[in-house]
């Protein structure tokens, strides 16, 4: 940005206040004694009209003190990361740019403490993510890809809008503090709106997090930078979804109604709805996944798959285990794509996973991590992910029996998925040349994963949640549990954890069984017209393409319909009609006679003379 | 006893001689003329208000109707010698250039 | 007398301009243009009898004397042939006199219904150069000096336009 020619300096003044910014982040997590709601800075009024009052007001509590550790946290590394991984692109000063806006983006997000900052900042993060993700604007599917990922944004984003602007025009605030305390004191103030709002709000979690109907973009993402897609996928902006969810949780608690137009379905609250669009999504990424070839491509759809989980926690009530996991998936999630960054790297940008192969005798240390986040991912104890998806399932299982099962099935599935990328890419013989000449990544890569390594396996012996709890209930926080005791804390819900052990296993077997030392995937022969539907993503895309297309065919013919009659025909033609006809009338006095011109000005004498003297 | 009504009753008759000339001839040095003549009505009109209200006003205003239409013979006859010169004619209803 | 003089006045005025209008026996300007002479003439004597004898003198000189010259030296100057008699549109003829018909039958009643003006009283006005003078350049000055600006205006006009390589 400041120096568009100097690679070096602007990629190190990026590193750098990252770096720093996560080192104060740590500092603040240990240093600062947080009262039960946080600490509340306006630095000034960024504008009032009426009633609308807007702060530029940063908010600092547990909640964004632990979304800032993370965000700094993974932010760092991919920095570190990417200076080796993109120094031989001509473009590094534009990409640290964006990397570092799409971050402070991010921070912004967390730390606004009314809902006008924090959309402004969500924008950010979409602009910037659509920098990002078609930073390789050369080719056309990175360009399509950022193109497409910012209009799916901009539909979740603009229900979002509309729920801010319903919420503030109910409470006549933005602020996150107030509408909370007023929601708190008197449940039924949203009125017959509060559904609505709560949907409406929840589409920005929708288009952000890619949620079900607008999961799309997410996969196509896949065409920025790999660091990128880690940054996207682990700490930012998908994870933006989830924590705004939390942040405004109490405007889900309010009374749940509907307007009178909608009363047969006064029943459902907004977080039922949240609930089952979780619960759709995790299904739904999960089965694609499991015929993806492209690496990252199977991790996009873990990542859809992971993020339809925690929308599912927020949609039974449970915050909590939803930001826990969205913490300990942020590590390993973040070093899972580090780790394919550097698989990719090393295979001289080859992404299908039957052309690689015996990867982890030659990248020993990849492969370690690699195993290391992929068990995480999979929920095995003592890695991170086991506690907080315990967590999850503990939470949904107090609510509905379906939820959970669905969510069992998406972990069984998700230690499918995982097992087989990891025994096809990494272990058996290699299949091609390159994969065969592979060599290990350089140090300034492994690092950052090294260091992602500690969080993603250790995450889960301190849960976040006693930190987390007074922001979501009135009950007193309970206490920090020693990390022994936390080791073994799932257990204390037995149907839960070892449902998601068993899972875990179930799907590491049939991994096992299906593809360890196998040549090609075998499932297509087996499945067939299923593997297919699943191959090509459930034809989403395709529908998405047919139904727009025809809806825009349509809107298409009634506008044309009415340029060509109403404006054309009717406005357009119909005033040039009256002009040319009055025209050809008057045309007719215009004859360059003198005498008929001196006719007519005696006669409007005459008529002006009468008028004067005669009235 | 001839009053103010009949100079103006002449005034009138003039001026109705005039427009009809201008109305109805087509030599364009002739409506010049005819407007002369209607000119000159207005004059007649302005000394007989001037000599029945006792002002010398009305008679400033004819020598400065005067002086103006002596200029704008000037002008129009010059007009009509340029006008000649590129048309050949000064017949008003051959002169309808400005017709579309 | 003076009715007597006002009456043969009249007359001459208006045969006059009849005259330069619509002459019956030749279609020649050059005639119209001394029968507007006649016309300016009776029109002098018409002031002479509303007691203007300045403007009476300056009817003759610059009607008389300096606009006719100049209409006579374009009649000249274009030689124009005699105009041939062609057919009056009669609808055209009797639409214009219609109008002009109204026109001053409007005008006429107006006078007539309006309260008679008797003649002033003997108060004799004097209305000779002196008086006139004195209320032209005292009171009247800046018209006077506006009409002599546009006077320039009209001298420099009609030079440019006479010019023969006019566009």
């Amino acid at each position: 940005m400041l120096c568009p020619t100097r690679r070096e300096l602007s990629a190190r003044l990026s590193i750098g206040a990252v770096v720093a910014a996560f080192w104060l982040s740590f500092l603040l997590w240990f240093a600062a004694d947080l009262k039960q709601h946080g600490a509340t800075e306006t630095a000034f009024q960024w504008f009032s009209v009426d009633n609308l009052v807007v702060a530029f007001g940063l908010r600092l509590d547990r909640l964004s003190e632990l979304m800032l550790l993370v965000v700094t946290g993974v932010a760092g590394a991919i920095h570190i990361y990417s200076y080796s991984y993109m120094a031989e692109d001509r473009d590094v000063p534009r990409y640290f740019a964006s990397l570092s806006l799409f971050t402070f983006a991010m921070l912004g997000i967390v730390l606004a403490n009314n809902f006008v900052l924090m959309f402004v900042f969500w924008e950010l993060v979409g602009l910037s993510s659509y920098l990002l993700i078609g930073f390789w604007f050369e080719r056309p599917a990175a360009a399509d890809a950022g193109k497409k990922a910012f209009l799916a944004n901009r539909i979740g984003d603009t229900g979002f809008l509309l729920g801010i602007i319903l919420l503030w025009s109910a409470t006549g605030s933005v602020h996150f503090g107030t509408i909370q305390q007023l929601l708190h004191e008197q449940p039924k103030l949203l009125g017959e709106m509060s559904t609505i709002i709560g949907l409406l709000i929840f589409c920005g979690a929708v288009g952000k997090s890619a949620q079900f109907p607008l999961h799309v973009w997410l996969p196509d993402a896949m065409e920025g930078p790999t660091p990128v897609s880690a940054l996207i996928h682990a700490a930012t902006m998908v994870a933006a979804g989830i924590f705004m969810l939390c942040r405004v949780f109490f405007v889900f608690l309010a009374e749940p109604s509907m307007p009178l137009m909608l009363a047969g379905l006064s029943g459902i609250s907004a977080l039922d709805v949240i609930a089952a669009i979780g619960m759709i999504t995790a299904l739904l990424a999960a089965l694609m996944a499991v015929q993806q070839n492209d690496i990252k491509r199977i991790l996009a759809y873990s990542t859809l798959s992971q993020l339809g989980l925690m929308v599912l926690a927020v949609g039974c009530r449970g915050p909590l285990p939803a930001m826990f996991h969205l913490t300990t998936h942020a590590f390993f999630k973040a070093l899972l794509f580090l780790g394919a960054g550097a698989v990719i790297h090393a295979m001289h940008h080859e992404q299908d996973i039957w052309r690689m192969g015996g990867l982890g005798r030659k990248m020993p240390v990849t492969a370690a991590v690699f195993l290391a986040a992929t068990l995480a991912l999979c929920g095995l104890p003592p890695f991170s992910g086991f506690y907080s998806k315990d967590a999850i399932l503990a939470c949904v299982l107090k609510q509905n029996m379906v939820l959970f099962l669905a969510a069992v099935a998406t972990s069984v599935l998700t230690a499918f998925y995982m097992f087989r990328l990891v025994f096809v890419a990494f272990a058996g013989k290699p299949r091609t040349s390159e994969a065969g000449h592979a060599h290990e990544a350089p140090a300034l890569m492994l690092y950052p994963m090294l260091f992602l390594v500690v969080p993603s396996v250790l995450a889960g012996f301190w849960s976040v949640e006693p930190y987390l709890e007074p922001l979501f209930s009135a009950h007193a926080a309970t206490a920090v549990k020693p990390w022994y005791e936390q080791l073994l804390a799932p257990f204390d819900e037995p149907l839960a954890a070892f449902a998601g052990l068993g899972a875990a296993g179930f799907g590491i077997f049939a991994a096992a069984t299906l593809y360890l030392g196998a040549r090609e995937d075998s499932l297509p022969s087996r499945w067939g017209a299923f593997a297919r539907v699943l191959r090509n993503r459930f034809y989403i895309d395709e529908i998405y393409r047919v139904c727009i297309t025809l809806g825009l065919d349509a809107v298409a013919a009634i506008l044309d319909f009415f340029d060509r009659w109403i404006l054309a025909g009717v406005i357009v033609r119909g005033l040039h009609g009256t002009v040319e006809l009055t025209g050809r009338i008057l045309r007719l006095f215009q004859t360059g006679n003198l005498h008929t011109y001196g006719f007519m000005f005696g006669l409007g004498v005459i008529i002006t003379l009468w008028l004067a003297l005669m009235r | 006893m001839i009053g103010l009504n009949h100079y103006l009753v002449i005034s009138v008759l003039l001026f109705s001689l005039g427009l009809l000339g201008v109305l109805l001839r087509r030599n364009l040095l002739i409506v010049y003329m005819s407007l002369e003549l209607m000119l000159n009505a207005a004059n007649l009109a302005l000394a007989a208000f001037s000599k029945y209200n006792q002002q010398l006003d009305g008679q400033i205003l004819v020598f400065f109707i005067v002086t103006v239409a002596a200029a704008e013979v000037a002008v129009g006859l010059a007009l009509m010698v340029a006008l000649f010169r590129l048309r050949q004619t000064v017949r008003v209803d051959e002169l309808n250039a400005m017709k579309l | 007398m003076q009715d007597a003089l006002f009456l043969l006045f009249a007359l001459v005025t208006l045969v006059g301009a009849v005259l330069v209008v619509a002459n019956p026996f030749s279609r020649d300007p050059v005639a119209s243009a001394m029968f507007l002479v006649v016309t300016f003439i009776g029109l002098s004597g018409l002031f002479v009898l509303l007691g203007a004898f300045f403007l009476a003198a300056i009817q003759i000189l610059v009607y008389a004397g300096a606009v006719m010259v100049l209409f006579l030296f374009v009649l000249m100057l274009l030689n124009l042939r005699e105009e041939q008699r062609r057919k009056y549109s009669l609808v055209k003829g009797f639409l214009g006199t219609l109008l002009v018909g109204l026109l001053a039958s409007f005008l006429i009643g107006t006078i007539f219904g309006a309260p008679a003006l008797t003649v002033p009283g003997p108060a004799p006005m004097n209305a000779g150069a002196g008086p006139l003078g004195k209320m032209l350049f005292l009171h009247y000055l800046l018209p006077f000096e506006v009409v002599s600006i546009l006077l320039l205006v009209a001298i420099i006009g009609v030079v440019i336009l006479s010019k023969k390589d006019i566009r």
